[in-house]
């Protein structure tokens, strides 16, 4: 039994059988063999490289047809390569002294290459590398044949552990079969960390180096809730773990009958709690949970799931699908809010330095007219099925705000040209998640009809912390004084204005802040529909005048650990099953 | 007949370097040879018959290689390396 501790990123536990994906997608399935299997392995792996060696010689003499010898050299090269009695040994080695499947010793010993070419000075020499990645590839896709298998065709139920997932990656996941996943790398606003919450599926992120400590088909533990991955519990750790999940599911069955009841405070003001959502399917799980709408909707899969841009029909089919699923309850959709970095589809920018502080969001939008404007377009389209709001991250100027309003406006006017029967007004706001923005927030509320608190993004911005940086995380606390200033700030002076003010942030998924936000002001929370029942249940527990006392010996506090430790003595009293 | 050893100090002067059709060239050729067949860059030494451990010299253009045989064929060989190197490789 080994444990490992990560970061903690979607909770529940998950127990189950392991799946390996290495970098590239591949699955390898096991990483080592019995001693009696050995010998088949170097049978298996000499297979492998013949056959690559046979391909590479078709080519070779195709290519040396068609456009001379000298462009079928490099196929030689490229043979020699791979009959290179230095390679062929070390893979040998591997299988015969340490028992690796061909399959790891192959890649292991292609990549060790390709890494010395990589750190190699000269351009030319370090483009190499890629030979190296080729012949890896090449080699793999013999030795797995069709037992290789990509992520979205994960078939039984298994736990996904991986170096690192990509978003799109984790976006293909099939929820009905992948238990849980744990990465070596990884932080937790990242966006892997969000889809696996969206998905309801156990994940633990940053573990640091353990994938050659496990093979395929071992038994693992991924703790959500501990942010702890367990390989190879013993018998006694096993039986704890399944008597948590039995737990689990009971405290989940006594919530789900606050279904039909109100998010009401028991002195009868009623807060409204809408779900967060990532995937059109998603909108089931917020009808059975009982939200009052979508307070965020989030429309990056759209652009991660695929590899092309997706077309204004796209998204108008995921948006009215949502909408209409909905019957007449608020859907807030908040426009693409990513970084240059994780779409695919759009021309390389240059490599940013601090791409938080880069061109990411509202800024990539207004940069990238032609694909803002498709998505505004499905937008202003699906806003006649239902109740719409529309929703701009990230924004720290007007400016931003009046260009993105312009567009919007541009794209409405448009539309109606192009014979479209659309609702006189949509109702735009922004994400208050920028501190600037809160610092402006007077001018801002005169020309917006609604505004929601991100406290992800916010809490980064504020404390100047990258929750990604494990030497820092201990800094980014929702709790922090400063951050509650921000956002009691926001909420006072969207009173003032008449504006309706939410939070969707992963703060509000934690009870404990609930009576502080509601003493606070708050009247509109947005949370993961898997906290709905939670939430709501916190909601039904207290009253305003409570939470105004709490909120109010809060504010005096003055550091985020003397918040934190008030706040979860306060819950345990008024709901004790949910103090953690 | 008997075991010689041979060395000669040569310059990489193609433009691209010793990169895979280079390296691939001078394994094909060291691979003809009896003798054991080494390149030393500095302090690196690696076999000759083996492309994969040309590479790893990462020779660029003017970097300077000794080649090394040792074996019954090794005048010949050395002689043959270090014009093949000389040559530019005839690109």
């Amino acid at each position: 039994m080994q444990i490992l501790e990560g970061i903690p990123v979607s909770p529940g536990v998950a127990i189950g059988e392991v799946v390996v994906i290495d970098n590239e997608g591949f699955r390898i399935p096991t990483r080592f063999v019995t001693r009696d299997a050995v010998d088949d392995e170097l049978l298996r792996m000499q297979h492998a490289f013949d056959s690559v060696a046979a391909d590479i010689s078709r080519n070779q003499t195709r290519i040396s047809n068609q456009l001379g010898q000298q462009y079928g050299a490099i196929f030689a090269a490229h043979l020699q390569m791979l009959q290179d009695p230095t390679l062929v040994n070390e893979v040998t080695s591997m299988i015969t002294a340490k028992h690796h499947s061909a399959e790891y010793a192959v890649s292991k010993t292609l990549r060790r290459y390709a890494k010395i070419f990589q750190e190699l000075d000269d351009h030319y020499m370090a483009e190499r590398a890629h030979d190296f990645f080729d012949l890896e590839k090449n080699l793999l896709g013999k030795l797995l044949g069709r037992r290789r298998e990509s992520l979205s065709k994960i078939s039984t139920p298994a736990i996904v552990l991986a170096h690192n997932l990509t978003p799109s990656e984790t976006a293909k996941l099939d929820p009905r079969f992948v238990l849980g996943f744990a990465t070596e790398v990884g932080g937790p606003s990242s966006h892997t960390a969000i889809v696996a919450k969206g998905l309801e599926i156990p994940a633990v992120v940053g573990t640091g180096h353990f994938l050659t400590d496990v093979s395929g088909g071992d038994v693992v533990i991924v703790d959500g809730d501990h942010g702890q991955v367990v390989l190879n519990p013993d018998d006694k750790t096993l039986r704890r773990y399944q008597e948590e999940l039995e737990q689990h599911r009971s405290l989940a069955a006594e919530l789900s009958v606050l279904r039909d009841l109100p998010a009401e405070t028991k002195d009868g003001v009623r807060i409204q709690l809408g779900a967060n959502i990532e995937f059109p399917h998603e909108v089931n799980a917020c009808r059975e949970r009982g939200a009052d709408g979508i307070g965020l909707y989030r429309t990056e899969f759209l652009y991660l799931g695929a590899d092309e841009e997706p077309t204004e029909e796209d998204h108008y089919r995921a948006y009215a699908h949502v909408i209409q699923s909905m019957d007449n309850r608020q859907v807030v959709f908040r426009t693409l809010d990513l970084g240059a970095d994780k779409l695919g589809q759009l021309p390389r920018h240059e490599e940013e330095n601090n791409p938080f502080l880069g061109v990411r969001s509202i800024r990539l939008s207004l940069r990238n007219l032609d694909l803002f404007r498709v998505q505004l377009r499905a937008l202003i389209r699906a806003s006649a099925l239902g109740p719409v709001r529309v929703m701009f991250p990230m924004i720290a100027t007007l400016q931003e705000l009046r260009q993105a309003k312009m567009l919007l406006i541009d794209t409405m006017e448009d539309l109606i040209e192009d014979g479209y029967e659309l609702e006189e007004k949509l109702e735009i706001g922004i994400m208050v998640e920028v501190p600037s923005a809160v610092l402006m927030l007077d001018k801002f509320l005169k020309e917006v009809d609604f505004v929601s608190i991100g406290t992800n993004d916010l809490i980064q911005y504020c404390l100047a912390v990258d929750r990604s940086n494990k030497d820092v995380a201990n800094l980014y606390r929702a709790s922090d004084p400063a951050v509650l200033r921000l956002i009691q700030s926001t909420i006072l002076q969207s009173a003032e204005f008449g504006v309706p003010v939410n939070l969707c942030g992963e703060m509000s998924t934690s009870p404990k802040y609930v009576p502080l936000l509601l003493g606070l002001g708050l009247r509109s929370l947005s949370v993961p529909p898997s906290s709905v029942p939670e939430i709501k249940q916190v909601c039904r527990s207290v009253s305003i005048k409570q939470c105004e006392e709490i909120a109010e010996r809060v504010m005096h506090l003055e550091s985020a650990f003397e918040v934190d430790a008030y706040l979860t003595d306060q819950l345990r009293q008024i709901f004790p099953e949910l103090a953690i | 007949m008997s075991s010689e050893i041979r060395t000669k100090s040569v310059t990489i002067s193609n433009e691209e370097g010793l990169h895979a059709r280079p390296a691939s060239l001078f394994a094909q050729i060291a691979n003809q040879f009896n003798s054991q067949i080494s390149v030393t860059r500095g302090e690196e030494s690696v076999d000759g018959k083996s492309i994969l451990s040309i590479l790893t010299l990462g020779a660029t253009q003017g970097v300077r290689l000794i080649i090394r045989a040792e074996g019954t064929d090794a005048d010949l060989a050395v002689q043959q390396l270090s014009q093949l190197v000389e040559s530019g490789f005839d690109e």
